[in-house]
This record gives C-alpha cells, structure tokens and sequence, in this order.
C-alpha cells in the first residue's frame, strides 16, 4: 500500500484563515445549473428568478445557450410582485406547459434566486404540490442558488443536498461517490474501483433518475468535489458514513483518495499497488512535462469555487509550485482537512474577500501566475500579471490520473504563451501600447 | 411569469454599466447581491477592456438582509469614493436590491460628498438593458450639462456610444472623420470616452448628433429643450442615410461642406454585374430597431434585396417599426421571444438573414445564410481590425457582409449546373459553413433532415402530402432555394384545396410564382 500521510494534522490544518467581507467576485449558485444539466440526462432545472438571472445564464453558458438547453428562467415580472398567491399560480402554469412541452424530463428542479428568496416565494412547498400534481411521471424538487445564500459551486451542494432525503433506503454495503463529474472521468474512476474489488459503487448525482444509487446505515460516501459540505451533512443524516480523503486531483491526490476507499474496504497492499501502478506512473511523466514550467513559480488563487485548497497542494507537492496565497470563498475545515494538511505549512488562506483589498495584496505579492475570474483576468493581463482564468478548472475534466498532466497544462500554458509571444512577465499592457477597448483612439 | 431561455436585452443595470463602462471619471456604486459581479465579464471579455468595469458591487448576503444591507450600501460608497477618486458618483440598484427598499438614491444624496451624486431609477422588473442605457447616460447628462455659450468653431456633439455596443467603437471614428470632412468639429463624444467635466460642456455644440436612439434619445430630447440644442434624426448607415445625415447636417449648419465620397466602393460593387444574383434574394432582418431599419433601407435600396420579413426586440420602437415594415409592404414582428422569431424565420424561408447572434444560430439550424447587423453579439463582432457600419466606409463593410454569407454567383450557377455531381450532391452542403462533406448515398434517398424542436414545442405539420416523386423532384432543386420552393409549393396546394403535391403541382406552383 502507498504511504498515507496523515491526514488530519500538520500543513495548515490548524493555521488562521484570514476571513474577509466586502465586495465578491464570483458567480451565484445558478452557475451550477451549466454543467448539472450536463450530467443528469432527465432533468430540467427552472430557475425561478429575474432577467438578471436569466442573463447571467446565457452570459455563462456561452454558445450552450443555443443547444435546446434543459434550463430556464421563468422570469418574474411586476404582476408576481403584488400578490404571492398568483406567483404560486403562475408557476403551476408554466410549470404544466414546461412539462407537457418536454415529456422527457422526469426530474424538475425549481430552483431559487435572490429575488424568489427575498419575497419568500415559498418554492419548497410549490415543489411538493407539483410532485403530487405530476406524480408518478415527475419528481419535482427545489434548492436555492442565489447569490445571497451560495458561491458558484455551492450550487451543486444545495441541489445534491436536495436530492439525498429521497434518496431510496437500502442495506447494502455500497460505495458512494458523491459530486457531478464528467462522463469520461466518472467511467475512469468505475473502472478503477471495480479492478480494486468494490462490489456496489453508487453515483450522486446519476446520469437518469432510474439509475438513483440507495443510502442506508451500511453506506460509505467519499466526496469527489470539495464544495459539497451540505450534501455530506444530509448523507450523514441518512447514517451513511464518509471517508475522509484528499481530492482526487493529480498522481499523489488520486491514490491517496483511492487508498483511503481501499483501506475502508479492506483491500490489501499488494492488490492496491498492481491495480494503481501503471496508471500512476502515467500520470507522473504527464505531470512532470508541465513541471518543466511551473517549477519554482509563485502562484496566487482568487476565491472561486471551493477548488483552490486541492489544487493548491498538488501544484506545490507536484508541481513544485509556490502559493503565495490561497482564497476560497469557504473553507470547510472537516471536508478540506486531508488536502490542507498536504498544503505547505504556512501558506497564507482566506476566506471570503473583499475584492479591492485582495487585489492590492496581489499587486503587492506580484505572482508569476493569478489564478481569478473572466472579470479579472484580462485587467490583469494589462497589469502585466499572468492569469489562468478559473473557471474552466469546474468545466474541463481534471480528477483522477488520466487528466493529472491536463490539469497541470492547464496552469503551464499561460506561462508558455507568454514566453511564446516573447512577453516579459511583468510589463504591464500599457507599456506595450494596448489600447483601451471601445474608445475611440 | 415568464419562461426565458434566451434574452436579446439584459437587466437595466447592465445598461448603466455600459454607460459608466464607456465613461472615464465616473464610478457606479450599484446596491446588488453576490454574483451579479458576472456583468463584469462581458466588458472583460466579450469587448476585452484591459481594465475593471468601474462599478462597485455591495455584494449582500442573506445574513446581511435587515438593516445591515444600507451600512453595507453606504460603506461602499465611501471606499469607492475614497479608492477611486471619481469626479461623479452614479449609484443604483440591481433587481434584488430593488426588492429591499434600501433607497440607494436617497442614502447617497445625504452622505456629503463633494462630487455630483447621481441616483438612477432602474424598474428591473419592468425594463431592460436599453432602457438602463439610455436612463443612466440621460441623468447624467441633467445632472451636469448647463447651458453656456456656443463655440465659434461649428461644432456638435456625438450621442449614444457605450461599452458594449456593437461597432460603436469604430462609428464613432468614422462620424468624427465625416464631420472633421464637412468642417465641423466635434465637442463631446458621450457617454463614450467622455468625463464627467466634458458632460458638462455639452452645451458649448450648436447641435447634436444622435447616433444610437436607443441609448441617448432621451438625453438628446433633453438638450433640445434645456440647451436649445437641434438633433440629427438620420442614423447614418448606408449609402442613402449617410447622404440624408449630410443634408439634415447642413440643413442645421449652412456652410458645412460636402464630404468627399472617393473611398466608397458600394454603389459600384452592387451595380457590378457579378452582383446581379442578388437580386430579389429574400431578407430577413431582426435586432434592434435602429439597426433594422437602417439595414431595411440598404438591403432593398442598396443591394436590391427583396425584404420579406422585420423585426425589433425593443418595444419602444415598436411604432417606427410597424410604420417602416407598412412601407415595405410587410408585417413587422416585435417581440423579445426568440422562438417566435424561429417560427417566423421557418415560416418565411428567406434565403438570407441579417439579425443578432441568436439569429445567426437559428440561421445555422435552419441552414440560412446569416450575417450579424445588431447587438446582442458575441466576442467575434467586436473585431480587431476597424469596421463601422455607419458612414462611407461602414457602407463597404456593409456590402462585405451582407454578401459574403450567401453563395458567389459564380459558385451558385456552376452548384446549380453540377447539382448532380458527386461532389456537390447535396448532403455536402456548402463548404464555407463548417459542415463536413459526406459521401453521397447511392442508394435512393438520405434520412430525411429532422426539424429541431423547439421547447415551445410549435412544431409546423404538413397538413399537404408530398407524393415520392415531387418530394425526389425537391430534392434537384438547389438547396439554397429549396425552402423557398417548398414553401411555396404548399401555399399554392393549400390555396386550391389539394391534399397531394405531385410533381406536376411542384412545377404549376414554380410557373404561378414566376415573375
């Protein structure tokens, strides 16, 4: 068996977050929805919302937008705002026409937004009435990911979370591996586990609603995403157990979370050595190709999605990487323990933030390379500053061993870009002459 | 409610931020909660600025939601003076803030800064992006210009460019060019590129140029009345309203001179005989009304397209719309529904469309030709390389793109003698739209092409029945005509009560519609 390293001390487990409010620059929980649709083949997520709501969709969505997507917004308008009555009407009706016009859908969430949260329409209740009204057809659901309750992926966890209480009840000894993942990457990690020797291996969330995996007292869940605290509570509450580990991200982070399912059931040294050996020496001469460009390179992360506490510890550990500071928009301690106690000791953590703040701290540490949104990247770049933009890190299929050397290409090509088109690293865009776009020169 | 998939126009605070966007000196301080900061992203992105939108977000939380959310409000007012340094304040709210009753306005205006405070009213669940726009460049303009002196240069200002508008960039350029021709000067460019200290010298232009209505009109009404400031009424795009704009300009300034025209190319492209397929081709136009119908005009006068079908997303034009379409002969659609454009586009069949980027997709579903007139657009309309469409040379770009997405006459008549040809069979398609050729199938015919459905769920049936043979006859027609022929055929059967479509119904209807 490969050596664990424990787990629950050292590295920054115990060190002070700094914890920031101010101005966020992030996504709402609705970004969630783009690839949730993705993963769940029978489902249709409404989103109960503004124009803003529907804007920020296809503004994130991109060309998506144009794919008969399983996501809308049914749009509030002025009339839903005098009376809430009507607003539960109204959302019967369009809800009957949704589903009539699109009888494949046998999951519905209706999802909430800043605005259906502040006028407290009841979207919990109308769920349940519209479960009975379609039943047996369509199961309809509701979670919330608006802005004021939760950050980017946090989105994932409240629709998930939603999802467990009606989770069937079963007594089998099953795994379950618990966050959305990419087809091609959820269908690597079955076929690792099945050659380790696990019998029963569950998915949350399933490809169909047919194919929902059971929870009962004999259940261990291991999470696969680290922004999913709410889901592990709720899988907690049905007396499933979880399984601590680091995320799989990287050679190092894929067999620790491999091992740490092995050691739960029983599986022996030499049997977990032939299963991982081949893949793991893939992974590492993928790895060390991006190593090349990221060695000895200082590294800054923006809070975005919960991601960059993992991916922090395999830049460093794998990558010889240095981060200078690392920003989540939450920490939760239980859940990030096994990859903050790989994290080198020491390394600045925040919480939250306050943009403004966080940017002169950045501006001050001058990083090699900015991990940050598409509202700050190209500011950045104009700085003078190398960004990898975050986003496509949830976007782009990244876990287990296969992608470990995608995954690290991904941080290494803006600094090869940079070399390639023979751009010093710290000459900010208007000393090169870069116009300002839209202004008339 | 309403059910939305796609929206043509954003909330009316993304308008406001496209004016302060596009300004220098101003900052926005906009009372919203977490993740509407993803407005943000089309300025960085979509148009690519190299530097933050100058707007600050409150960002509230629900633990923040009671009376925290207005300290919340005012303590970002005051780091963003404090940080940023604007000679004018603009505060507001998004959607969710408008559902609080915070007040921004009214907290802003007590808090004793000693630069103009500038409230917006932005109704999110009434109005959209333009209305946001043209609200925010409006007060903007009332809050700073006063009246005061003419220049002894003659001299107007250009009104309407922001952030995010589709070529406004270089429209500007070109107007500026046009005008510096005539020997006018321009005073102020706003809301692009102007600060709050050139606002204020709006008053110094003896008249106005209105280049986008829909982001300035109101402000453009308001200088008439407070600084006695005429307005132009002709958007300059194309050939004819470039030489209307010249004649309104010298109307208002008699000694203004005639601008050369010996960069335009247009006139004489479209009456070169490679261009005479184009006549009568069937246009579709959709976008926002300045856009359609500037375009409207260019197409069938400048082009010799034949308009079958237009339309605006933005209501309040809805009047200027109907009257042009009523001109034209034609029904206009105003709506902000993209499928009810889609069924509008498929009940038409033209053979080319001219709209925004959600067009362009319907286009590529329908297996229409496409080109992109109006925002919204996505990052490939805000190109490197200098294209207006207004103005001499934005009436060349115009003639590039409309024609460029149809098929070449050349390439059109040797497709048409070689439609049997193994390589122009037709499931290859035409080679410029990306599809990938496919070996003809021998034997008999291809999987007829599925109609894409659409979550409304409108799908058109054929009431009339294609017999084999007429259905095999289609299929000779040449694709790019080939809805039309359709189209066509079924009117024709429908209009005479004939349930079937034989070979010799298909060739009766080609003769009736002959012209």
């Amino acid at each position: 068996m490969t050596e664990m390293p424990h787990i629950n001390s050292g590295g920054c487990v115990d060190q002070p977050i700094l914890r920031e409010r101010g101005q966020h620059e992030v996504f709402c929980g609705l970004t969630s929805i783009i690839w949730l649709h993705r993963k769940m083949q029978d489902a249709f997520f409404l989103v109960v919302g503004s124009r803003t709501c529907a804007h920020l969709l296809q503004s994130a969505a991109g060309v998506m937008i144009f794919a008969e997507p399983r996501f809308a917004t049914a749009i509030l308008e002025e009339t839903d705002l005098a009376g809430l009555a009507d607003a539960q009407d109204e959302l019967d009706r369009e809800v009957a026409r949704l589903l009539a016009r699109r009888p494949d859908i046998r999951q519905l969430f209706l999802v909430g937004s800043c605005p259906s949260e502040v006028i407290k329409l009841d979207l919990a209740r109308a769920a349940e009435r519209l479960t009975e009204a379609h039943a047996p057809h369509v199961r309809v659901l509701s979670w919330s990911g608006s802005g004021i309750e939760t950050t980017f992926t946090e989105g994932e966890d409240a629709c998930l979370a939603a999802m467990v209480p009606g989770l069937p009840r079963g007594d089998s000894s099953n795994l379950l591996v618990v966050g959305a993942l990419p087809d091609v990457v959820e269908d690597q990690a079955r076929r690792l586990l099945a050659d380790l020797g696990i019998a029963q291996v569950d998915w949350l969330p399933a490809r169909r609603s047919d194919a929902a995996p059971q929870v009962g007292p004999n259940t261990r869940f291991i999470l696969s995403q680290p922004f999913l605290g709410d889901t592990y509570a709720a899988l907690e509450r049905r007396g499933a157990r979880p399984i601590a580990a680091p995320m799989p991200f990287g050679e190092e982070g894929t067999t620790a979370w491999l091992a740490s399912i092995a050691q739960e059931f029983d599986i022996g040294p030499e049997h977990f050595a032939r299963v991982t050996e081949a893949p793991r020496e893939r992974a590492r001469a993928a790895v060390a190709r991006a190593t090349e460009t990221l060695a000895g390179k200082r590294i800054f992360f923006f809070p975005d999605s919960q991601l960059e506490i993992p991916l922090a510890r395999f830049l460093a550990r794998e990558c010889a990487m240095e981060p200078v500071e690392v920003g989540s928009p939450f920490i939760h301690r239980q859940i990030t323990a096994p990859d903050l106690a790989l994290v080198p000791e020491g390394t600045p953590l925040s919480e939250g933030q306050d943009v403004d703040l966080q940017l002169d701290r950045l501006r001050a540490a001058a990083p090699d390379l900015t991990v940050c949104g598409l509202g700050l990247a190209n500011p950045l770049e104009a700085e003078g500053l190398t960004t990898k933009w975050a986003i496509e890190l949830v976007f782009t299929p990244v876990h287990f061993y296969e992608q470990a050397g995608d995954l690290a290409e991904l941080f290494a090509r803006p600094l090869r870009r940079k070399a390639a088109l023979h751009l010093s690293p710290n000459t900010p865009g208007s000393a090169r002459g870069w116009p300002l776009a839209g202004q008339p020169s | 409610m309403k059910l939305s998939v796609w929206t043509y126009e954003g909330p009316p605070h993304v308008g406001a931020i496209r004016v302060a966007t596009g300004m220098r000196g101003v900052h926005l301080v906009l009372h919203a909660p977490q993740g509407d900061t993803y407005a943000d992203l089309l300025f960085t992105m979509i148009e690519r600025r190299n530097h933050r939108p100058p707007v600050t977000y409150t960002t509230f939380q629900a633990r923040d939601l009671g009376a925290d959310t207005a300290d919340l409000f005012r303590r970002s007012c005051t780091d963003a003076v404090e940080r940023f340094q604007p000679q004018a304040l603009m505060v507001g709210a998004s959607c969710t803030a408008e559902l609080i009753q915070d007040d921004p306005a009214g907290m802003a205006e007590t808090m004793g800064f000693d630069i103009p405070v500038i409230p917006l009213e932005l109704p999110s669940y009434q109005r959209k992006e333009n209305f946001g726009a043209d609200e925010a460049f409006y007060q903007i303009t009332r809050a700073l210009a006063r009246p005061m002196e003419r220049s002894d240069a003659p001299s107007c200002n250009i009104l309407g460019p922001t952030g995010l508008g589709f070529r406004h960039r270089d429209d500007v350029a070109e107007i500026a060019a046009l005008l510096a021709d005539m020997g006018v000067e321009v005073n102020v460019t706003a809301p692009m590129g102007a600060s709050p200290e050139e606002i204020a010298e709006l008053g110094r232009a003896h008249f106005n140029v209105l280049l986008y209505p829909e982001t300035a009109e109101s402000a453009a009404r308001w200088c008439e009345k407070e600084l006695g400031q005429p307005w132009t009424r002709t958007v300059p795009i194309g050939v004819g309203a470039t030489r209307d704009f010249i004649s309104e300009v010298q109307a208002l300034l008699p000694g203004a001179k005639v601008p050369s025209e010996a960069r335009l190319r247009l006139p004489w492209y479209s009456a070169s005989v490679d261009s005479t397929y184009l006549t009568g081709k069937r246009v579709f136009l959709f976008g926002d009304a300045t856009h359609v119908m500037a375009m409207a005009r260019v197409a069938r006068d400048e082009i010799g397209f034949e308009v079958a079908g237009l339309g605006c997303y933005n209501r309040e034009f809805a009047r200027p719309v109907r009257a042009l379409a009523k001109e034209y002969g034609i029904e206009a659609l105003i709506t902000d529904d993209y499928l009810e454009v889609e069924a509008r586009i498929r009940d038409l069949a033209p053979e080319l469309i001219l709209g925004t980027q959600m067009e362009r997709h319907i286009g590529k579903r329908l297996g229409i030709p496409c080109a992109v007139i109006s925002a919204p657009v996505h990052v490939q309309d805000f190109p490197a390389r200098y294209s207006p469409v207004m103005g001499f040379e934005g009436a060349n770009v115009l003639f590039d793109t409309l024609v460029h997405p149809l098929v070449m006459g050349l390439e059109e008549h040797l497709l048409t003698m070689f439609r049997d040809d193994f390589e122009f069979h037709d499931a290859a398609g035409p080679s410029h739209h990306g599809g990938q050729a496919v070996a003809r199938v021998e034997t008999g015919e291809g999987p007829a092409p599925r109609a894409p459905r659409g979550i409304s769920g409108k799908m058109k049936e054929d009431e009339v029945l294609w017999l084999d043979a007429a259905e095999a006859e289609l299929k000779k027609i040449p694709f790019f005509v080939r809805g039309k022929a359709r189209r066509n055929t079924e009117s024709f059967a429908m209009e005479r009560g004939l349930g079937e479509i034989s070979v010799d119904t298909l060739y009766e209807a080609k003769a009736y519609y002959a012209r």
